[in-house]
């Protein structure tokens, strides 16, 4: 749909929905942990404002809940969970050393592309306001994966898991106008039991290998050392 | 045709308000930033003062110091004249923005930045190269960031004539386009590099070892230093003019009568005003960066420009 | 016509009178260069001709097959390349007289020359060969952009091609001289081969091997792929697309600077006119798919060719790699070119084919100038080193002027020629948005975008290269001792910077001159590039984009005088110091930025892209002393070790295996060929 056919909120739809995609490069390129919990967390922000303004423009008032459940989860109580746990761990300013950064960038602006081009048949059937930003989730959910991928350190592991969760979120918004209200509360309550008990792991890895660098755990396999 | 005059007249006097104003917007970011340091502050006028006294001041030249060191000040303020003719800044339609578009501006800057890094290694020393290997280094990775963040514009204004795309989005109204905000803030984060302003330089220091812009100035005294050092205020004044008409065109001047004028001249100060703002507020907050730290930062200058078109095609563009 | 076989027999000439005159050496210069400059100055009246009457003639000479003679024609096209042939010759023989007196002389090593000029056994070189090739060069060169049937083509092509090779390898004494003449042949042929095999794809369903058949064949879209991959590596191998450059920076710096001047500036030129002429002429209607291809291989060269050029000290080497840059430039032209003509907007299309066309013949003219420029320094310094240079500017002003003219040029800043044809093609490029198909749409600014970079560090190699070789102050004693060189070396260099100026000044009037060529091509009406006069380049309309060069540069002289006339009313005195030394003194030569520091940070960010030893050795026991540092630095282009060596490696091997048959013994053979015959019967029954 092209800019000018929409109001102000659609408009805003349409910011607020790049904005969540800048703060998966965000994610992309932070090194330390801290800011890395926050950048997560100002996605779940962003992504509950979607959420608001798309149910402002479409009239589903469900969506306020979800919004809301958003924000409460995403925004405030996993970031402050995943802080609490950095800083018992003593791992929030830490530092990791990615390789070729700006290559992980550039990979991430083709999965940018390519997702437009996946997601364009879905779109053109759509006649929601919000077809535009389906490509938009499914790159949430792919940077998300890459950063899994990039990442040594268990907490950046857990965060793009969490950044695929959102991606998967919106993608639902952005195509349905959300999913069943049950089902949302469902996921939402997976999520933060997956978070507690990430955490128990967390502290359990460090016991056990010393560490919360991830490669070190094919340590644990026999054929090593 | 008389219509057509006095476009053109507009034209040569915004170019003369623009070399005019630079000093004062660089005054005002001095005073802005000793106050935010808790210094005396110096006067307003102070760039001016200065700039009197260096062009009184008699020249001393380097030793090996080759025609081109001579010209190479005068081809710099040349082109940044030129540039800040084909910027609007007051009021549209601009004439001489037909002459030259943004593509061409960045070919001014190019052009003086060329100059300026020869003059640099002009005089023999290793200051003179090591400011120009820098520069030209910065420069390199900061003018496709500034391409990418402008294509943007291009693209939803379809012209790269800088008159006709400000029309076009004032014409548009008050529109949320993510792509914007994309390319201000890579536009802002260019200025800075390009300007030599913190993170990436600092234009208040001497210390030979951080120098990038001043250590190819290094050697200039009086007339030429004076034409060099306006050159940079213009371009400061040139980016901070582009951001805030390109990205906030409200109170331009669409039209020749006095009153327009007046109020395209109003808006236009307190728009640069801000600006100067959060700039001074900007390099009061940061701190110098490492030379091979800036390469990351305009990498991530040119990534938000990317994003910035990117998110042109998908949500802007209907599917 | 008659003008164009004027030029190729006049080269032809040339050549035979530098054979013939070889005891005369003056008789021979003047009589071989002079008659090569008619040859240029022929060819480039026929080109001007061919483009302003916009006319296609045709003639068929009875050589040749029996059944084929040769077909031959002169159109717009080959009347452009045509003109910038004819430029470079002319240049090259006003400034050949001048620099082969080396070699009459005989030369030192160039390169290998140690710094304290110690005199190193002069070799003499056999002008008469150099004039042979020369003439026959050039005469390749015309013939190849004359040709109208496949076979004259091909025959015309290895004429270029061999005699280059000669020409390469002209300073045969010289190792590395040898081995990058004979990556070159091995290359070339290889290039001739697929392009042959382009043609063959063609021929074989046009059932003629004429240009006139080809273009009315009709080819399935598979076949016309198959036939345009075929072309683009051919004739791209001759271009130096990466990676198939490998050999372009090894040969060009190696033949003597006017030819290296020849087929930096022209003979590439000669490739991408094959190119052009197999893509939209012979082929029909190009796919999208093609025109992405070009775009993508054409940003990938020019990115990595400016990458790997920022890195070179020899001065040679660097506008070698340079010129792989601007191949680049010109393959974005032209796959922009295709894709907006394969999705239906052929008024775009022609303006990156003009954009291309137009950057064709602007390096064509910078180049050449930048080369004789660097056989100027050459000529009188015996440098070809960067880093042993410096301070021209004061012993050499001319040359230094017009190299100086040749670097802004080649930097694309206004309001030189460069500019102009890098702006046209960023102006095509910006159109993406009447393109259906988003990713196309999000793919092309990204390739400007990169486009943008790349002319940025093209700026920054030549500030280096300009700024290490001219300016400063003279590394070695010799440098410091230079001299101006010949009047006809100058006079050529004069020539092409006032060409270099006057094509980014005028750029309406030699896009009026190109317009034919596109529109021909095309079969277009009147383009509108210049439909506001000739101060106005307008390539779309002048709505979305314009540029006036002529008003520019007269605002610029404007403000640049009055700049200068106030502050010079009151006279005042200039005086003389040492430039801030730290308070230490003793500044020397040796404490000025080289090429290798002046390009350090650019190296530390690409990191990747080059495969860098770098070693620093301080000697024992001298832990805290800077004198006694060691700094080992060596730079390779990845292309080399990553493709060619496993080819090589695979080749040898699979020569070996196939060396395993030569057994030596004369009844095995005989064996081979009974088996041989008795296969040929079983098949033919």
């Amino acid at each position: 749909m092209h800019l000018s056919a929409l109001n102000l909120y659609g408009q805003g739809i349409l910011v607020s929905a790049a904005l969540v995609l800048f703060t998966s490069f965000v994610m992309l390129a932070q090194t330390r942990i801290q800011p890395l919990i926050y950048a997560f967390a100002w996605q779940g922000a962003l992504l509950s404002v979607t959420t608001a303004l798309v149910a402002l423009v479409s009239g589903h008032s469900h969506l306020y809940i979800s919004a809301l459940l958003t924000f409460g989860l995403k925004a405030l109580l996993i970031p402050w969970m995943l802080y609490r746990m950095a800083r018992r761990l003593h791992i929030q300013r830490e530092v990791e050393t990615v390789s070729h950064p700006s290559l992980i960038m550039l990979a991430g602006a083709v999965l940018v592309v390519f997702c437009y081009y996946v997601a364009l048949p879905v779109a053109q059937l759509s006649t929601l306001v919000t077809r535009n930003t389906i490509a938009v989730s499914m790159a949430t959910v792919l940077l998300g994966m890459l950063l899994m991928i990039t990442r040594r350190a268990a907490v950046a592991q857990v965060i793009g898991f969490m950044s695929i969760e959102n991606g998967l979120f919106f993608a639902a918004v952005a195509s349905t106008y959300g999913m069943p209200m049950i089902v949302e509360l469902g996921v939402a309550f997976d999520v933060l039991v997956a978070a507690v008990l990430f955490g128990i792991f967390f502290f359990q890895i460090r016991a056990s290998i010393d560490s919360l660098d991830i490669d070190r755990l094919n340590r644990l396999s026999e054929k090593a050392e | 045709m008389v219509d057509n005059l006095n476009a053109w007249l507009d034209s040569a006097l915004q170019t003369l308000l623009f070399i005019a104003g630079a000093p004062l917007l660089a005054g005002w970011i001095k005073r802005l930033k000793c106050h935010l340091q808790n210094r005396a502050a110096p006067s307003l006028f102070q760039p001016y003062r200065d700039l009197v006294k260096l062009f009184a001041k008699d020249v001393v030249l380097a030793e090996h110091a080759s025609w081109l060191f001579r010209a190479a000040p005068y081809i710099v303020f040349g082109a940044m004249v030129l540039s800040a003719a084909v910027v609007p800044l007051v009021a549209v339609p601009l004439p001489a923005s037909a002459i030259a578009d943004v593509i061409v501006l960045a070919g001014f800057f190019a052009l003086a930045r060329f100059f300026q890094a020869l003059a640099g290694m002009d005089i023999g020393t290793a200051f003179g190269g090591m400011g120009a290997s820098r520069e030209m280094t910065v420069a390199s990775l900061a003018e496709p960031a500034m391409l990418m963040a402008v294509f943007t514009l291009t693209m939803t204004a379809s012209t790269t004539n800088l008159s006709i795309a400000i029309r076009h989005i004032l014409a548009a109204g008050l529109v949320l386009r993510p792509s914007f905000l994309f390319a201000l803030l890579s536009l802002a984060m260019v200025t800075v590099a390009e300007t030599g302003h913190i993170p990436v330089d600092n234009p208040a220091t001497h210390l030979e070892l951080t120098m990038l812009h001043e250590a190819m100035v290094l050697e200039y005294s009086a007339r030429h230093l004076a034409l060099m050092e306006w050159a940079s205020m213009i371009k400061l004044m040139i980016y901070a003019v582009l951001i805030s008409n390109i990205f906030l065109p409200w109170g331009i001047a669409s039209r020749f009568t006095v009153a327009a004028i007046t109020v395209g001249t109003l808006a236009v100060t307190a728009k640069l005003a801000l600006l100067s703002v959060l700039l001074a507020l900007w390099e009061t907050v940061l701190a110098k960066m490492r030379l091979f730290r800036v390469p990351q930062f305009l990498g991530f200058a040119f990534l938000l420009a990317l994003l910035g078109v990117l998110t042109h095609v998908i949500l802007e563009t209907a599917v | 016509m008659m003008l164009a076989y004027a030029a190729v027999v006049a080269a032809l000439l040339s050549g035979a009178v530098a054979m013939a005159a070889d005891r005369f050496p003056p008789a021979l210069r003047i009589g071989s260069f002079s008659l090569l400059g008619v040859s240029g100055a022929a060819a480039l009246g026929a080109g001007i001709l061919a483009l302003l009457s916009d006319s296609r003639s045709r003639a068929q000479l009875p050589f040749g097959l029996p059944w084929l003679s040769w077909h031959l024609r002169l159109d717009p096209l080959s009347g452009l390349f045509m003109a910038m042939v004819g430029i470079s010759v002319i240049a090259v023989s006003l400034y050949g007289p001048g620099y082969v007196r080396e070699f009459e002389r005989g030369v030192h090593t160039p390169h290998h020359a140690p710094s304290d000029g110690a005199p190193q056994p002069a070799v003499h070189h056999s002008l008469a060969a150099l004039g042979l090739f020369t003439g026959l060069f050039v005469a390749g060169m015309l013939a190849v952009l004359l040709a109208d049937d496949a076979f004259v083509f091909m025959i015309a092509w290895e004429i270029m091609s061999v005699s280059s090779y000669l020409l390469v390898v002209y300073q045969h004494h010289n190792s590395t001289s040898r081995q990058a003449a004979f990556i070159y042949l091995l290359l070339a042929h290889a290039g001739a081969l697929v392009i042959l095999l382009a043609f063959g794809v063609l021929a074989g369903s046009a059932g003629s091997f004429t240009f006139a058949a080809m273009r009315t064949a009709h080819l399935s879209p598979v076949w016309a792929s198959v036939a345009f991959a075929l072309a683009l590596i051919g004739f791209g191998m001759k271009a130096g697309i990466v990676p198939l450059h490998v050999w372009l920076p090894e040969a060009h710096p190696a033949a003597p600077s006017h030819i290296s001047a020849l087929m930096s500036g022209v003979m590439i030129k000669v490739a991408i006119y094959g190119l052009i002429r197999f893509v939209f002429d012979l082929l029909g209607t190009p796919q999208w798919s093609w025109g992405l291809a070009t775009l993508t291989i054409g940003t990938a060269t020019a990115l990595l060719a400016v990458l790997y050029a920022v890195q070179q000290n020899d001065f040679k080497r660097l506008l070698a790699y340079s010129s792989v840059e601007n191949v680049g430039i010109i393959f974005m032209g032209l796959g922009l070119g295709m894709i907006f003509i394969a999705t239906g907007h052929p008024t775009i299309g022609a303006v990156a084919l003009l954009a291309a066309l137009y950057h064709c013949l602007n390096h064509s003219v910078f180049k050449t100038l930048l080369f004789l420029g660097a056989g100027a320094v050459l000529y009188r310094t015996h440098e070809r080193d960067l880093d042993r240079l410096g301070g021209l500017i004061r012993r050499m002003p001319h040359t230094a002027l017009f190299m100086l003219i040749g670097c802004l040029a080649i930097s694309g800043l206004p309001p030189l020629n460069g500019f102009v044809s890098e702006w046209l093609t960023l102006q095509a490029a910006l159109q993406v948005s009447v393109l259906s198909s988003g990713v196309l749409r999000s793919i092309i600014p990204v390739a400007a975008a990169l486009l943008a970079l790349t002319t940025a560090i093209v700026t920054a190699t030549f500030v280096k290269a300009y700024g290490v070789a001219f300016l400063g102050q003279a590394r070695t004693r010799h440098v410091a001792h230079a001299r101006e060189v010949s009047i006809g070396m100058r006079a050529a260099m004069a020539l092409l910077a006032l060409l270099c100026v006057a094509l980014g000044v005028v750029p309406t009037l030699v896009i009026r001159l190109i317009n034919p060529v596109t529109r021909n091509l095309l079969h277009l009406g009147p383009a509108g590039a210049t439909v506001r006069g000739w101060l106005w380049l307008t390539p779309v309309s002048p709505h979305v984009a314009s540029y006036s060069a002529p008003l520019v540069v007269a605002a610029m002289a404007s403000t640049l005088l009055l700049a200068y006339v106030l502050l010079h009313l009151r006279r005042r005195a200039t005086r003389r110091s040492q430039p801030w030394d730290c308070g230490f003194g003793g500044l020397n030569a040796r404490m000025q930025y080289t090429s290798t520091a002046f390009s350090q940070p650019l190296r530390r960010v690409f990191a990747p892209v080059w495969r860098t030893e770098e070693q620093v050795s301080l000697p024992a026991g001298s832990a805290d002393q800077a004198s006694g540092m060691r700094h080992q630095l060596h730079i390779t282009d990845w292309s080399w070790p990553a493709l060619y060596q496993p080819v090589g490696h695979l080749v040898l091997v699979a020569a070996r295996r196939v060396g395993r048959i030569q057994t030596g013994s004369i009844r095995v053979y005989l064996a081979y060929s009974f088996f041989t015959l008795l296969l040929l019967l079983w098949l033919i029954t």
